[in-house]
């Protein structure tokens, strides 16, 4: 049996949390003071997820650098896999928010897309 | 000399929203002066997620929610001038601004909505002793570096402060391979959401600090260290009890300080609570014409209570434009006991239609009380809250009829209460 300790971030109470896991399978939570906390141990401890924000480098364009995101969340344990590729990655202006700048990132399932505009500086 | 109905200063998004609500409302002259090469203020530097979820209901970056707002300027066709400074407000609307293209010119407006933000306390601000070498930056000033110029200031941080913005940059530098050695913060509690403690230090193994703070900066001309130690009740550092911290970069998220020197050469009066100009429930100030809305006024932390207050600016100017506000009785509306301030300061009950909603926040941090609102010494609402912290700026709803039961009322004032 393991035991894990997680703050939720439910609401500003921000709860400490005491997790019993057993083969990566929650037994029991405790320290909740509602039940989104229960609901957030258990993603937090067999699926923790998150949205990846950071930019990349940009060719013949107004910005040095461009802003992105995972299109959706990814596995926690991928965000530096995700970084690590995207390092190797310039974009070519123009660009537009929502435009798809990487597919499928570190095999993820999941598309980078641009959070930003940018002009060409000549078109 | 130009002449406009509107003029906005500042193209954030709190004055993106003022200049569309105006607009809605039938102000057709109107012209937006943002000293940057974009509009969007701040939020162009605030690539990560957590924006708009009450305004779009859906969890934007801040460039995406910006974009939202100047798609709107454009396609209601509203004027702006970017690149280009005001340096002067006066009390009368004149207006003096500089730019590349038009030199030094003067606008005459029949209404000015101040909107310019708010910036961060530096260093002087605090009276840290040591060295001054290079290598201390406001966290902000690290964002825009790393996010908008694509560098990187330094190669292992220290962060002074748990703000928001420190959180945020402690996690940014962590992505782009800096090792972030702590985040330092005097009180005993973060002044940053659960959520930024949790996603931007605990993924990232990154220590917070509480009841410490840096006592020394160590460097000649770049940084080399700093030292840090824990501080007693009265927030004075223990002595012996220092600890080094190698690093070439400290950080300082150390609180906003709302922008108001335009305000002052207008002669605004300015609250000592907030910083920010003191206004009545459509945020306009003790000049007739000048309002203000978004972090000039008081710090916001989430944009979409921006958004939200800077509808309400707008439309009140443009109901100033049209000769609706009537001139009233207006009562004061004060913050006791565990409330810090209130927005607004001034309720004209006769230009309220709906209800009214004011914002305010707390000295400390309550766990199970109750926000209380008083009209003179009648408690009217009393809402329990299971947390109230400083960090998190609160709002309390007045209604129509409880203005219309107490018209004769002198004060309104919030409480945080036990029971
Ligand atoms: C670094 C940082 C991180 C944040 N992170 C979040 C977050 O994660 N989620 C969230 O919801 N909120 C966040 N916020 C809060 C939110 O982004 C701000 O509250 C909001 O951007 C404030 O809008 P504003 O229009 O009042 O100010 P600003 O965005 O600062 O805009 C003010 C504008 O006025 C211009 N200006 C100032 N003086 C002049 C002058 N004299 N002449 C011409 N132009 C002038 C400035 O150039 C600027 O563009 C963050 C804020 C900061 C500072
Ligand atoms: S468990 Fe419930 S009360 Fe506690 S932090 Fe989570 S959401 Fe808030």
């Amino acid at each position: 049996m393991d035991q894990k300790a997680l703050v939720c971030i439910g609401c500003p109470l921000g709860c400490r949390l005491e997790v019993t896991l057993e083969n990566s399978e929650v037994l029991r939570v405790t320290g909740q003071s509602c039940r989104k906390g229960k609901t957030y141990a258990i993603k937090e401890c067999t699926n923790p997820t998150r949205i990846l924000t950071t930019t990349v480098e940009v060719e013949n364009g107004f910005l040095e650098v461009a802003s992105i995101k995972t299109e959706k969340d990814i596995p926690k344990d991928k965000l530096f896999d995700c970084i690590k590729e995207l390092k190797k990655v310039r974009l070519t202006a123009p660009i537009h928010i929502g435009d798809i700048v990487v597919a499928n990132i570190a095999d993820t399932g999941v598309n980078i897309i641009a959070t930003t505009n940018c002009e060409a500086l000549d078109t | 000399m130009q002449e406009y109905d509107l003029v906005v200063i500042g193209g954030g998004p709190a004055g993106l929203a003022a200049a569309v609500a105006a607009k809605e409302q039938g102000i057709e002259n109107i012209l937006i002066l943002e000293r940057e090469a974009k509009l969007g203020g701040i939020l162009n530097q605030c690539i990560h997620n957590g924006f708009g979820l009450h305004v779009f209901k859906e969890e934007l970056t801040g460039p995406e929610y910006a974009y939202r707002f100047i798609n709107m300027i454009e396609d209601k066709f509203i004027r702006y001038k970017t690149e280009t400074m005001v340096i002067d407000l006066s009390k009368d609307k004149l207006i003096t601004a500089v730019n590349k293209t038009d030199g030094i010119f003067t606008i005459q407006a029949k209404a000015v909505i101040l909107a310019m933000g708010c910036r961060e306390r530096p260093r002087g601000a605090l009276n840290i002793p040591g060295a001054r070498c290079s290598g201390i930056f406001t966290a902000g000033t690290a964002q825009k570096f790393v996010n908008i110029e694509g560098m990187m200031p330094g190669k292992s941080i220290v962060i002074l402060g748990s703000g928001d913005i420190g959180l945020i940059m402690a996690r940014r530098m962590t992505l782009e391979g800096a090792h972030v050695k702590a985040v330092v913060e005097l009180m005993p509690y973060s002044a940053g959401l659960t959520r930024n403690i949790v996603q931007c230090l605990d993924d990232y193994d990154i220590p917070l600090k509480l009841n410490h703070t840096v006592t020394n900066i160590v460097g000649k001309d770049r940084l080399e260290g700093v030292y840090i130690a824990p501080v007693d009740e009265n927030r004075n550092p223990i002595p012996n009890e220092e600890e080094y911290i190698p690093c070439d970069t400290l950080l300082l998220s150390v609180g906003l300080l709302p922008e108001n020197e335009l305000s002052k050469k207008a002669t605004v009066k300015l609250s000592p609570l907030t910083g920010g100009a003191e206004v009545d429930e459509g945020r306009e100030t003790n000049v007739d014409g000048i309002f203000a809305c978004g972090n000039v006024l008081h710090v916001h932390d989430l944009v979409d209570h921006v958004t939200e207050e800077s509808y309400i600016a707008g439309n009140a100017a443009a109901r100033y434009l049209k000769g609706l506000q009537k001139q009233s009785k207006k009562i004061e509306v004060k913050a006791k006991d565990g409330a810090r301030y209130v927005v607004p300061k001034f309720i004209s009950p006769e230009n309220i239609e709906t209800d009214l909603e004011l914002s305010f926040r707390v000295r400390d941090i309550y766990k199970d009380h109750y926000v209380s609102v008083y009209f003179d010494e009648t408690r009217v609402a009393h809402q329990k809250k299971k947390i109230l912290t400083p960090g998190e700026m609160q709002t309390v709803k007045v209604t129509a009829e409880m203005l219309n039961a107490h018209t004769h009322c002198n004060e309104i004032s919030i409480q945080v209460e036990k029971e």
